[in-house]
Formats: structure tokens, sequence, C-alpha cells
């Protein structure tokens, strides 16, 4: 391993660390504009508190537990409190800005686990499950992939995350979702998006912001970060026009939900293999994508699952394709590490398949223990009565798009209670 | 004839809906209106700024029908809308002087009687 700091790669791993921290942003409108009107602030404040607590539970025990020297499942307390992060060469960046970059992965990858539970659940638990899932069962799994542990011995192939991130947040979703129950209202009343525009933004940014998460992942302004980068570009775009044949062939019509969500499903499944096939490798991989996601998002709708934003359908089976087909495809010839089947090597396959199957059992057990456990403190689902009123006013006390009208000022110093129905707050002019 | 004013909670008009549909009340016409009926105040925070919300949320419901749809179209909205909390809303019911239906110009009775869709899909 290199032990001097390269400038060039310093500078492309700081905006790389930036646009994955604009992808959690982009993942609340993403999100937000999926659900009614009257929970989109506690939908769009699951992703954006994220950044706090999962953030600083990170640089206190996350980054030692993932990249610590330590055993072949966890790391060491080593670098616990960020102590020994510092401006030494990790690779060819400072440990520090490392440890940044992999704290925007952790970030994301725990707010991806609120799209099964949105609408419903309350958010002093929502908090205290992302922040632990985030040590106990993000910070492991990295670390057997990325931090040295069994997975990275045994040559498992998971360039920036489609096991870590996006199958490991899916588990965790799944069970969130059967652990919580359903909203009240599912599968009894139609349960449409408020803000479709919302959901394209968040779908454009979150683009925007992989081409960090994908060719950030190089660690280094190198080759493999251009052909992660140039993937990253061709896999969505594969998806997003299957997709849209699917969506004509069945209905006529093309959606925007649908194209929003092609997007994201084709990001996932590229995320593993991005610096490991070549360009349309990539690209067949992201037109392969788009078929499981699609139906079974048509199946989801119909069953008692209620993964309210299809955070399984969506990051768990893109993710899970994204991991097979890279042990299909990879190719030794672009990234000079394994081959894949495809190129002769068909063992890749089977150890993709474990790697996958070790995520999903852990983080099925670990996530299901830790809500159980919340559960035992405090309960996990909002009252029917709150539930109904909805969740911007029952847990954050503000709404995203009230007029205000009849708002009456509660002052410090007077009885508020004294005010007069006459003193009526009239915001939009009427008097 | 009548007309039925219901004020019911925004989360329960499409429960209410779906039982005036059950009752086979077809016509009404629905509007997001607020109101102030004695609940509770929502008191929300904005930065520094803390309100309290007077006027309350409601959906309000139109329901012109001839007398003997009077009795099961409020039975329907009562169900529906309760919740046993204050905040539930009102029924108001009105007599009303005369009905037309535009596109025919029937009066009364007629006007409020639906008819039975033919041919659908002509646009």
């Amino acid at each position: 391993m290199a032990s001097t700091v390269s400038p060039p790669d310093v500078a492309w791993m700081l905006v790389a660390t930036a646009l994955v921290l604009l992808m959690t942003p982009a993942l609340a409108f993403f999100y937000g504009g999926l659900v009614r009107s009257k929970n989109a602030l506690n939908t769009m404040m699951m992703s954006v508190c994220a950044l706090g607590f999962v953030g600083v539970a990170w640089a206190l025990l996350g980054y030692t537990l993932a990249f610590a020297p330590g055993s072949a499942f966890l790391g060491g307390l080593s670098r616990a409190l960020l102590s020994g992060v510092g401006l030494e060469a990790q690779g060819t960046i400072p440990q520090l800005l490392f440890m940044a970059y992999q704290g925007t992965f952790a970030i994301i990858t725990a707010a991806l686990v609120s799209g099964a539970v949105v609408e419903r659940m309350r958010f002093g638990p929502y908090l205290a499950f992302v922040t632990l899932w985030s040590l106990l069962v993000y910070a492991p799994v990295a670390h057997w992939v990325w931090g040295g542990g069994f997975l990275a011995k045994m040559g498992a192939l998971d360039f920036a995350g489609g096991t870590v991130v996006h199958v490991n947040a899916a588990v965790a979703a799944l069970v969130a979702a059967v652990v919580i129950g359903k909203r009240k209202d599912y599968a009894r009343q139609a349960i449409l998006p408020h803000n479709v525009p919302f959901t394209l933004l968040g779908a454009g940014l979150l683009w925007f912001g992989w081409f960090g998460f994908n060719a950030g992942s190089a660690l280094a302004a190198n080759g493999i970060a251009a052909l992660a980068f140039a993937n990253t570009m061709l896999a969505p775009a594969g998806t997003l026009v299957t997709w849209t044949l699917l969506d004509l062939v069945r209905t006529g019509k093309v959606t925007a939900v649908g194209a929003a969500t092609a997007i994201v499903v084709g990001l996932v499944a590229v995320t593993p293999a991005a610096g490991f096939v070549g360009p349309m490798a990539a690209l067949v991989l992201g037109l392969l994508a788009a078929f499981p996601s699609y139906f079974a998002l048509l199946y989801r709708a119909r069953t008692r699952l209620d993964d309210s934003l299809d955070v399984v359908a969506a990051h768990g089976l893109g993710g899970s394709v994204g991991a097979l087909l890279t042990g299909v495809l990879a190719s030794k010839a672009w990234n000079g590490t394994a081959d894949g089947l495809l190129f002769g090597n068909p063992a890749q396959l089977g150890i993709q398949a474990l790697g996958l199957l070790s995520a999903i059992a852990y983080s099925g057990v670990l996530s299901f223990l830790l809500l159980k456990g919340i559960a035992l403190v405090a309960p996990l689902k909002i009252d029917r009565q709150h539930e109904g009123l909805g969740m911007d006013v029952s847990q954050h006390g503000e709404e995203a798009y009230a007029d205000h009208d009849g708002a009456v000022l509660i002052l410090e110093s007077s009885a508020d209670a004294a005010v007069p129905l006459g003193a009526l707050a009239t915001e939009g002019g009427r008097s | 004839m009548k007309l039925v004013v219901a004020l019911v909670r925004p989360e329960k008009a499409a429960e209410v809906l779906e039982a005036l549909f059950r009752a086979d009340v077809q016509g009404l016409t629905i509007s997001r209106v607020q109101g102030h009926g004695g609940e509770t105040e929502k008191v929300e925070t904005y930065r520094g700024t803390t309100v309290k919300m007077e006027l309350q949320e409601k959906v309000r419901f139109d329901i012109g029908v001839s007398d003997h749809f009077v009795e099961p179209t409020v039975r329907a909205v009562l169900t529906a809308a309760r919740t046993g909390e204050v905040g539930d809303g009102k029924i108001f019911v009105l007599p009303v002087e005369k009905i037309y239906r535009i596109r025919t110009g029937e009066e009364d009775r007629a006007a409020v009687t639906p008819v039975q869709v033919v041919a659908a899909g002509r646009a």
C-alpha cells in the first residue's frame, strides 16, 4: 500500500465525499415526494436527521468497528473517537478524508431503511434505531467486505456497496416493515405520492451524487474511477429504457414515478459492479436489472407487506442482481483484479452469492433483535389517531404546506390562552 | 329535498366517501375548508415562533338528496366520520327550495336521482 498522499487523489476524494453526502438530502426529496402531504416533513426528516445521528455515531464508534484492524468479523476499538485518525496516508489520501468519505456511506445506508417505515414509525425510536443500526449492522458488514474481513479475504467483489449498502439496508427495511406493521390505511385507501416532481428531483440528485459514490470508491483519481464513472452513467440509462418499455407495453403510459424508480434501480444494480465490469457489460446489467424490480413492485402492492416505498424491490433486488451479475460480468481486462463467470471464473459467482447470503442473514437477525429491543423501551408505531392526523403535526409540530390562517402567536409574557378569536392572524391578507 | 352539509376530519374523508357510495349516495361535492369547533388547538413551532392553530382543517361534503335519502346519508356520515374525540365535525340538514340538473333541465327529485350510465367510454 502506498504510503504517500497524492494531491490529485485528495482533490477528487474531497469532491466525491461531498457528492455522496448530497445523496442523503436527495433521498429525502425522493422519499418525501412519494408520501402523503401530511407526512412529507416527517419522511424527509428521517433522512435529514440521519446526517446528524449516524454522522456522530460514525465518528465515535462506527469507523473503528468498520475499518480498524480487528477480527474477520469486526474491527477493533483502536480508532474509537477518531484516535489515531489523522493526515497520514490511507492508500493515497489522508485517513481523515477516508473516514469522512466512508461516513457518508453509513449515513445514506441507514437513511435508506426509512422508506419501509414512513408514515407510521415514531420519530424517537426511529432515531435510536438508525443510530444503533449503523453501529451494530452497517459497520460489521462494511468490515467484512472493505475492512479486511472474511468476505474481503474470500475475494467477494462489491465495488461501492451493492451488498454492504443496498441489500443490507433492504433486509433491515423488510424486517422493520414486518415488525412495525402496516399503516392503518394500507390496502384500504388509495395512498398516493403527494409531489412527484420532488421524487424526480430526488432521483436526479441521487444520480449526480452517485458519481461520487461509485467513482469515488476507486479511492483515487485514476482509470478505475473513470470506468466506474462511465458505468454509473450507462447502467441507469439502460434500466430507464427497459423500465419505460415495460410501462409502455403493459399500460401504454410511461410513468414519472416509474422513471424515478428506474434510475435508482439502475444505480443500485451497478454499484457493486462499477469498477469491475466493462462499459457494455454495465449497460447490459442496467437493461436486465429493471425486470426483477419492476415486477416485484407490482407484486408487493398486492401483498400485506407494507414496505411503503419499496426499499426491498428497488434496493434489495437491484442490489442482489447487481452483486450476482458482478460475478458473471467482471472482467480482469478492465479491473485487473478478478474475472467473472463469463470470462472463465464460475467460482466468482459462488463467492458473490455467499457474500449476499451472509449480509442477508446477519442484517435480518440483528435488525429484528434491535427493533424488538427498542420496542421494550418505547412503542415503535404511532397510535391510530395521530397516524390519521399526520406525522408532521404529531411528531414535529410543523406542517409542510399549511397556509397558517388562524395561527395565533403565543407570546412568552402573555397568558397565551387569552387571545380572542378576533385576533386571528390572517397571513393570506384576508381580513 | 334536503341539502346535507357535513364537516368532517380530512383523515376521515375517504372513509366517509366510501360509506356514502355504499349507501348509494352518488352525487356530492367536497371542499377543503377551515373552521373552529372548540377542539384543542395544535401548537406548532417555526424557529423561535410558537403558534396555536385556532382553525382546523376540515372537509365539507355538500350532498343534495331527496327526502327518503336523508336518513341513510346522515347515518353513513355519522358512522364513518366518528372517532369519539372532540373535533369530529358536524352535519347540517337544510331544506332546499329548488333543484335543477343543468344537462337536462330536470327539476327537483328527478334532478337528484342518479341516471344509469349506459355506455362507458364515450368521450
